[in-house]
């Protein structure tokens, strides 16, 4: 039985070598390139192929293919190209994670009207992003003791936090703490107001 | 700057699960996960796990953040296995060991690879690519009969 199949497929291919011989096993075909970053910067990625060798890849669009006959080649691609065969799959990467600071009035829970008019900008990112991991941390300046600033700090974490859950986003999502006066964003001595200090960060990803 | 930071390790270690490295944010057309021998639809929000495979049909695309900020997304007709993942969010060390059977996957690297270059990793058939950072793109397709060529 195997002898049968063993030469019926000696003729199968005899058959398929008369037309046109394969010169090796068929491979799969791959490609991979570096691309430039957001702002502009160039990474690198180290190709190391199964059989051994190592190729740099550290210039904008720099290839490295594997043709079907399993030959290498090298060298750039045009964006034209990449954005080609990879439209779909670059539009699905997720929004960058980042991070927003809004600043305080003195010793209150009340954004200033500078911070009051990026509002908009903010949430109109945060809200733009799909299943959002938000972390709200509030800050204080020195002016007061310790417990009045970590009250105060985490009332204005919880203040932005309840916007944003206002703006429409789950509330499981979005994690607010205070820092009070721990972490200042400007070095002072204790009982200084300083503006600059009075904030809110809010990281999301 | 400074809080910065610390407020960026924070948000690493948001998710509650320690099983859970990431979170699927795009998902479009079929996608789905494969995890333990179950296939579960991929749906926007859903956590990934390390080992989780995650397949794409031909209309299918979707991209995942992961705890370390690193970002990969992949296209129609892919299947990507995550084999490896580790990250401490404190020390911003780790592994991130992933394969492309087939198909198309885009990637920027995250936290782990800023602090060790080439902690991250992609398997094609063919080669491993050692990532340094940060944003790359790699194929693999389907092997073509050569006997028409």
């Amino acid at each position: 039985m195997r002898l049968v199949a063993a030469a019926l497929a000696g003729l199968v291919l005899a058959a398929g070598c008369a037309e046109a011989p394969p010169k090796k096993a068929a491979v799969a075909p791959e490609m991979v390139a570096v691309i430039p970053g957001a702002g502009g910067h160039v990474g690198a990625v180290v190709v190391r192929p199964v059989g051994g060798g190592e190729k740099v890849l550290d210039k904008a669009f720099a290839s490295h293919r594997v043709d079907a006959d399993g030959a290498t080649a090298a060298g750039p691609v045009t964006r034209e190209a990449i954005h080609a065969v990879f439209a779909s799959t670059l539009e699905a990467l997720p929004g960058r994670p980042t991070s927003y600071t809004l600043y305080f009035l003195e010793g209150k829970d009340e954004l200033t009207p500078v911070s009051r008019a990026e509002l908009d900008k903010v949430f109109g990112d945060l809200r733009s992003r799909p299943a959002p991991d938000i972390l709200v941390i509030g800050h204080t300046d020195t002016v007061g003791n310790l417990a009045f600033n970590d009250k105060l700090s985490l009332a204005r974490a919880e203040r932005v936090r309840e916007m944003l859950v206002g703006l429409g986003i789950p509330s499981d999502r979005i994690q607010a703490a205070g820092r009070g006066k721990r972490e200042l964003l400007v070095p002072t001595d204790d009982n200084v107001a300083e503006g600059r200090n009075r904030r809110v960060e809010i990281s999301v990803r | 700057m400074r809080s910065i930071l610390v407020l960026a390790l924070a948000l690493a270690a948001l998710p509650a699960l320690a099983n859970d490295i990431g979170v699927v944010k795009v998902s479009r057309g079929t996608v789905a996960v494969e995890r333990a021998g179950q296939k579960l639809p991929a749906t926007v929000g859903m956590a990934v796990r390390a080992s989780d495979v995650i397949v794409t049909g031909a209309d299918g695309s979707a991209g995942i953040t992961f705890t370390d900020n690193s970002l990969v997304s992949v296209g129609p007709g892919t299947a990507f296995a995550i084999d490896k993942y580790r990250f401490d969010s404190t020390t911003h060390a780790g592994e991130f060991e992933g394969s492309l059977k087939k198909g198309k996957l885009a990637a920027v690297s995250g936290k782990m690879v800023k602090q060790t270059p080439e902690s991250m990793k992609i398997r094609t058939p063919s080669s491993v690519m050692a990532v340094r950072g940060t944003e790359f793109v790699v194929s693999v397709e389907e092997p073509v009969a050569l006997a028409a060529r």
